[in-house]
């Protein structure tokens, strides 16, 4: 067992050396004849000079963008201009706000659509024609009544986040098993301890499972949903970076995406495993 | 007409049919009554509806027709008063073995404070031999061991009446023999009035003081009560020594294999009295004379209809 998550930690290392070296390769300075004298002279009036290679940033370049950024990531020398820490605090603050929000929500409500078939019937077609809209559809909606680009993306990561949350409440609460409920029943629980100490707990497991989704569903949301609305955030320094066309910083934005949405997926993961019991 | 501590009037009980044409009564005419102190098995075979009876009696389900009272009141929906241990354990997978029980205590006494509950919860978990174990998850434990759990949360809200579901279907021999002994034990001690499901003949002898014997669904009924006369005092390594025991116990193979069928359609419905259905003591029958005790104008049916199935 444990032999053989070494090796597989071995060649994790060797994939992501032979990647680095392909792109490496691939990168190398091509020597392509004479530049054109046109292009130098566009060159030059862009004003980037010989400098400009071209082409995708090496491996080497990409690798200074991440010692660069992560050397200072909390730096604010104005609105474009914030390191990387801000600009991702920013968009974990929406969409922590936004998912907090879709919580309250989707729990209470999920509880009681599970708990009573005839609610089940009358929301279904309402979930079932919203739930799959592209939450950035609901943008301009957002945008124009509310009138706060910031709320807005909150909101429209509250939106993406609200269905898997409950759908899957609703469902964990329908299907606790029969045989606890009748448990509860025979004791004469109250409704609030039975929601609480036997459904809860019961249905615990899937509802983390619905708020993992939902959480995976908000980061990639808020990427694209900030490159619309500006500001502030990951998603606008992605797009701010394009802007640029500093390819390296766009790079390392997009690794830092990807780290920071596993080291969400992985505490929803510790706590769904908190929750999960045994049968 | 004397009370007795639980009556079951013309129970009867239809499911609803998916098509258009209903479904034949699961059950009807289903009268009996339990005495307190009383240990009822009922045995019949699958699809007569044991587990509904048992179900109206816990106030889970509600029957198509008829009623139960229990201590001078009709049942309604579930109540404390009536213990319940489930076919599967049905404990809590999340609660420690204490906490499941401690759930039930206080959910009768909701005042108690813990310490008291938890005094409470070991008590009644020693007495099922789990007291090394409460702070185990039921996971950890094996099937004998939660099922005493469910067999002590039970207990331990101290029930006017216990209703057991197949409790040791799940079992293998040997633990449902010792699981048994300790419930046999708990229930001389306690004098708990009992009403239980099985598919063991031999456990109903075991623990029974008398046996209703359901004939076939669609439509079943109790068609005898068999009455144990053997004393209170069985013990499950003894019990086969007692001469009345294999009269019982052929009595009551003999009925499953070959006469559970007859009881049901027109013959029953020419002798069969579901109001008072016969009680018969084959423990205490010489050369197979069933001994009756003819209470009712119908007894007269009931000798006949006796006699007819002995005859057959």
């Amino acid at each position: 067992m444990k032999s053989e998550s070494i090796k597989a930690a071995l060649l994790s290392v060797i994939i992501f050396l032979t990647f680095i070296g392909a792109w490496y390769i691939a990168t190398l300075p091509r020597d392509n004849g004479p530049v054109s004298t046109a292009d130098a002279e566009y060159a030059a009036l862009m004003g980037k000079g010989a400098e400009k290679s071209g082409g995708f940033p090496a491996p080497g370049k990409v690798g200074q963008a991440f010692v660069e950024h992560l050397a200072d990531p909390f730096y604010d020398k104005g609105p474009n201009d914030k390191g990387i820490g801000i600009q991702l605090a920013h968009s974990l603050g929406r969409v922590g706000l936004g998912f907090l929000l879709a919580t309250l929500v989707a729990i209470p409500v999920g509880f009681a659509i599970g708990m009573s078939p005839l609610l089940f019937k009358a929301f279904n077609p309402f979930i079932q024609v919203l739930k799959p809209i592209s939450p950035l559809a609901w943008m301009p909606l957002a945008l124009y009544s509310l009138k706060d680009s910031s709320v807005s993306g909150i909101f429209v990561i509250f939106i993406c986040s609200v269905w898997p949350m409950l759908i899957n409440t609703a469902f964990g609460v329908a299907s606790v098993r029969r045989d606890w409920i009748n448990v509860a029943r025979t004791l004469e629980v109250r409704p609030l301890r039975k929601a609480f100490l036997v459904i809860l707990p019961a249905a615990a497991p899937t509802i983390l499972t619905g708020m993992r989704i939902s959480m995976g569903i908000a980061w990639l949301v808020i990427v694209a949903a900030e490159m619309l609305v500006g500001g502030t955030g990951i998603g606008y320094f992605v797009w701010n970076e394009w802007n640029n066309l500093a390819l390296p910083n766009v790079i390392f934005a997009v690794v830092m995406i990807g780290v920071v949405g596993m080291l969400l997926d992985l505490a929803f993961g510790s706590l769904q495993k908190l929750v999960t019991y045994r049968e | 007409m004397t009370p007795h501590f639980l009556t079951v009037e013309a129970l009867k009980k239809v499911y609803p049919a998916s098509g258009e044409k209903s479904n034949p009564p699961v059950f009807e005419d289903i009268h009996f009554h339990i005495e307190k102190g009383e240990f009822i098995c009922i045995v019949g075979h699958s699809g007569c509806g044991k587990t509904t009876i048992l179900n109206v009696l816990a106030g889970l389900e509600e029957a198509s027709a008829g009623n139960v009272i229990m201590d001078g009141r009709e049942v309604k929906g579930p109540s404390l008063d009536r213990g319940v241990v489930f076919q599967g354990h049905a404990l809590m997978p999340w609660m420690t073995v204490l906490a499941n029980v401690a759930f039930a205590v206080s959910s009768k006494w909701p005042d108690w404070p813990k310490d008291k509950v938890r005094e409470h919860c070991t008590r009644f978990l020693t007495m099922v031999g789990l007291g090394h174990a409460l702070d185990k998850k039921p996971a950890e434990l094996s099937g004998g061991m939660k099922q005493r759990v469910g067999i002590a949360r039970a207990f331990a809200i101290q029930p006017k009446m216990l209703l057991l579901d197949e409790p040791f279907g799940a079992l293998d021999a040997l633990t449902r023999g010792t699981i048994q002994d300790e419930l046999l034990k708990i229930v001389q001690a306690t004098h708990q009035t009992v009403f239980m499901i099985t598919h063991d003949v031999d456990e109903a002898i075991l623990l029974a003081d008398k046996i209703l014997l359901m004939s076939n669904g669609p439509g079943a009924r109790i068609a005898e009560i068999v009455e144990v006369t053997m004393a209170r005092s069985r013990t499950r390594a003894g019990i086969h020594h007692d001469p009345q025991y294999y009269k019982i116990r052929n009595h009551l193979v003999d009925f499953l294999v070959n006469r559970s069928e007859t009881y049901s359609g027109a013959e029953a419905e020419m002798f069969h009295d579901s109001k008072n259905p016969p009680l018969v003591q084959p423990g205490l029958e010489g050369e197979r004379a069933p001994v009756f005790t003819l209470t009712t104008e119908k007894g007269i049916s009931q000798a006949l209809h006796a006699k007819h199935a002995i005859n057959q």
